[in-house]
């Protein structure tokens, strides 16, 4: 078994003709101005491979421009695999992602430094000092080992959230470059069987992780078969950069066969032109890069269409995620990586708001609904991010498993099979044959098959809106299930020969 | 023998199941005799009607109260459940008498004048009836005499009115304005529900109780007839 997600009948926004033009401008991207890279390897491996490669000197770092032929773009897009399996603890949450079929997944993502907490506190009316009224009140604390556990234990019981992908950056005192991975990924694996996902901080410690993770799944060859952990990395620096360092990490990974995430996150109107047309055929060809890159590498190394393109908020620059292009580019990419046949990695489900509340749903809401409708295989973003991707907050992770919930519903496919007509006819019969002329009676399977959708989970009582309450009451439920840990003994066994581990992670 | 055809009557019940064709809860049920069919084996068997009500109608919906207030079940499975009784305890009634069960209420319902919803109506008559009691429906769009007509012939305990619009709600006061004239106001308990009416227009209107829903009218009815 793996995770269902949700099979969508794909909402198109490019026509064939929007499609094949965006894939022609890309090509003529990657031929001239072509790829600025930092990395000697990757540039001598396109060399080998047949792009023209252009030494820049005199310049205070060494590059070179990579002018990419079509040709070898196809023939990597080829050799690159159009399914891809991510594994899990329990393999019955593995994901099987096929860049064919419309069955989008619900993933976190982000790193985030901020952990947004939310209190209930009461206050009494001005008008009526007898009447005491309830408000929530939030505060920000540090990402840390701890919270990223609390993350990955309330990922483990949410239904929509398919795969942990880290949402909170670990900044506990005792954490450094040298051993942020391994604890990052075992706080993910010890307090999820789902999938997890996650960047590469330190190239050196790349074999102490995946050796933790075979450790986790029972060895080299079950590592393997069911890969529990997958990487993103991006090597992309737009406009159309590979940088150095996390170029060699994907060279590394690409050596090892572990699934990876090629990601490209440019900025409409910075560091992406802010035409439509403009941002999704750049992003097109640094992710193509990527890809290319990482099949040179390895044949047939799993990898994922990683689309990330933004549009930046004019007043600042910033990102802005609430904004209908937001929505639209992600959508385009999410056709792209379909032309190719290659499962994608899109983004949808952030707002630019603050705190949970009126604007952080509307926003969240429409890039999670219309993106979910164009049918990524694997769609990360999708809980608890705020004000940018900058804050992770559990409530509104909650409430977005319970949005993502009414989506699925809304994405359905219409079930019309050959017995529906006559059960169809036969209960329309029955029912106006009867006193009542109720169907009710006709809706009890329907309702155990979830055939219908639920009322709203957070229904407020009184004429007061208790939404966020009625979330932090299902999240207080969720956080006081006992976590289900690695098993003991290969626990100790990961921490006997995994070096950097804190001890306090042991029981946490 | 009887205690397996109670029990089936009982299981039947808690599957919600009216006649053989109906579905139950779990696969495979349909064409197997069901509550209807099962009362009218046990009456044909003679089997103490007492029983048949206690140990299989009222102990099968007890467990479908417990399992909805579990959230295991559903207010479509209450209904279902509810009708499953309402149809036997017809069958039961000549027999009650009899067998020395005392009736527990008629209750005369309708749908007032210029007003044709009654879904809300349809489904208070089969919790009604689900709870034991004799539910005389007169349908919708009902006028103020033919209710007040009803009452006299019929005597009920109760008299249930339903509006689910503001324009036909004021056929509520008129009803009990009427009813009162007749001398008849007093022989009858009042309730009233649908989407417009409150309880606050319910005490100004006259009447003796409001239930914002099916399962509120059932208690109401109960509360009023133990007062």
């Amino acid at each position: 078994m793996a995770r269902q997600g949700i099979l969508v009948e794909p909402y198109q926004r490019l026509n064939d003709e929007q499609i094949a033009r965006v894939h022609r401008l890309s090509m003529e991207i990657l031929a001239d101005p072509g790829i600025i890279c930092f990395n000697r390897t990757a540039a001598a491996v396109f060399a080998d491979s047949g792009a023209e490669v252009i030494t820049v000197k005199g310049e205070r770092l060494p590059h070179w421009i990579l002018k990419i032929p079509e040709k070898l773009i196809q023939e990597t897009i080829e050799a690159a695999p159009k399914v891809v399996k991510l594994g899990a603890r329990n393999e019955d949450n593995c994901l099987i992602l096929d860049g064919q079929e419309t069955r989008v997944r619900f993933a976190s993502g982000s790193e985030t430094n901020n952990w947004l907490e939310m209190d209930i506190e009461a206050f009494i009316s001005k008008n009526e000092p007898g009447q005491e009224v309830n408000f929530p009140v939030f505060h920000v604390e540090k990402g840390n080992t701890d919270r990223l556990a609390t993350a990955a234990h309330l990922c483990e019981h949410l239904d929509s959230w398919d795969s942990f992908l880290r949402p909170v950056n670990i900044q506990d005192d005792e954490i450094n470059d040298n051993n942020k991975d391994v604890n990052k990924f075992f706080a993910s694996l010890n307090n999820t069987t789902k999938h997890v996902m996650a960047g590469l901080t330190q190239l050196n410690q790349l074999d102490n992780v995946i050796r933790m993770a075979q450790l986790i799944a029972g060895g080299e060859d079950r590592f393997r078969d069911n890969p529990i952990i997958s990487f993103i990395t991006s090597l992309i620096k737009s406009p159309l950069q590979l940088v150095d360092d996390t170029t060699q990490k994907t060279i590394e990974i690409a050596k090892r066969g572990v699934p990876l995430v090629i990601s490209s996150a440019p900025q409409g109107g910075s560091t992406a032109p802010i035409v439509e047309a403009g941002i999704v055929a750049q992003i097109n060809a640094e992710i193509l890069t990527g890809i290319s890159l990482a099949q040179l590498i390895n044949k047939g190394t799993p990898v994922l269409y990683g689309s990330v393109p933004g549009r930046a908020n004019m007043n600042d620059l910033n990102d802005s995620y609430g904004v209908p292009e937001f929505s639209q580019y992600n959508v385009d990419c999410v056709q792209m990586a379909r032309h190719y046949g290659l499962p994608c990695y899109s983004s949808g489900g952030v707002s630019d708001a603050r705190v949970p509340g009126i604007q952080a749903s509307v926003e969240r809401l429409f890039s999670h609904t219309l993106i979910t409708l164009a049918g990524p295989q694997y769609m990360h973003y999708a809980f608890g991010l705020m004000e940018r991707t900058s804050t992770f907050c559990p409530v509104q992770a909650v409430l977005d498993d319970a949005h993502i919930g009414i989506i699925k519903g809304l994405a359905r496919q219409p079930a019309f099979t050959d017995s529906t007509i006559p059960e169809v006819l036969e209960q329309t019969r029955r029912v106006m044959n009867s006193s009542t002329k109720l169907f009710t009676r006709f809706a009890r399977s329907a309702l155990r098959s979830r055939e219908i959708a639920p009322p709203y989970q957070f229904e407020s009582r009184d004429m007061a809106d208790e939404t966020l309450f009625r979330a932090q009451e299902r999240l207080d439920e969720i956080l006081s299930l006992p976590p289900d840990h690695i098993e003991k003994v290969i626990a100790e066994k990961v921490f006997q020969q995994i070096p950097g581990l804190l001890n306090k992670l042991k029981d946490s | 023998m009887t205690e397996n055809l109670i029990d089936s009557i009982r299981e039947n019940v808690i599957q919600g199941r009216v006649t053989r064709d109906d579905e139950g809860l779990e696969e495979g049920m349909a064409g197997q005799p069901a509550v209807t069919e099962l009362v009218a084996e046990a009456l044909a068997k003679d089997i103490d009607v007492k029983l048949i009500i206690n140990e299989g109608l009222t102990s099968g919906m007890n467990t479908v109260g417990e399992k909805f207030e579990a959230g295991e079940y559903f207010i479509p499975d209450m209904l279902a459940s509810a009708e499953a009784v309402g149809a036997a305890m017809e069958m039961l009634e000549p027999h009650l008498a009899q067998s020395g069960i005392k009736p527990r209420g008629k209750i005369l319902i309708a749908t007032v004048k210029g007003d044709l919803h009654d879904i809300g109506k349809n489904i208070v008559s089969i919790l009604l009836r689900g709870a034991g009691y004799t539910v005389k429906d007169l349908g919708n769009d009902i006028d103020t005499q033919t209710i007040v007509d009803a009452v006299k012939e019929e005597t009920p305990e109760f008299l249930g009115l339903s509006a689910l619009l503001t324009s036909t709600m004021a056929h509520m006061e008129g009803t009990i304005k009427a009813l009162a004239d007749s001398g008849l106001r007093d022989a009858v308990k009042i309730i009233i529900g649908g989407a417009p009416v409150s309880e606050e227009f319910a005490q100004r209107i006259g009447a003796d109780g409001y239930g914002a829903d099916g399962f509120q009218a059932v208690a109401l009815v109960e509360s009023l007839n133990t007062a």
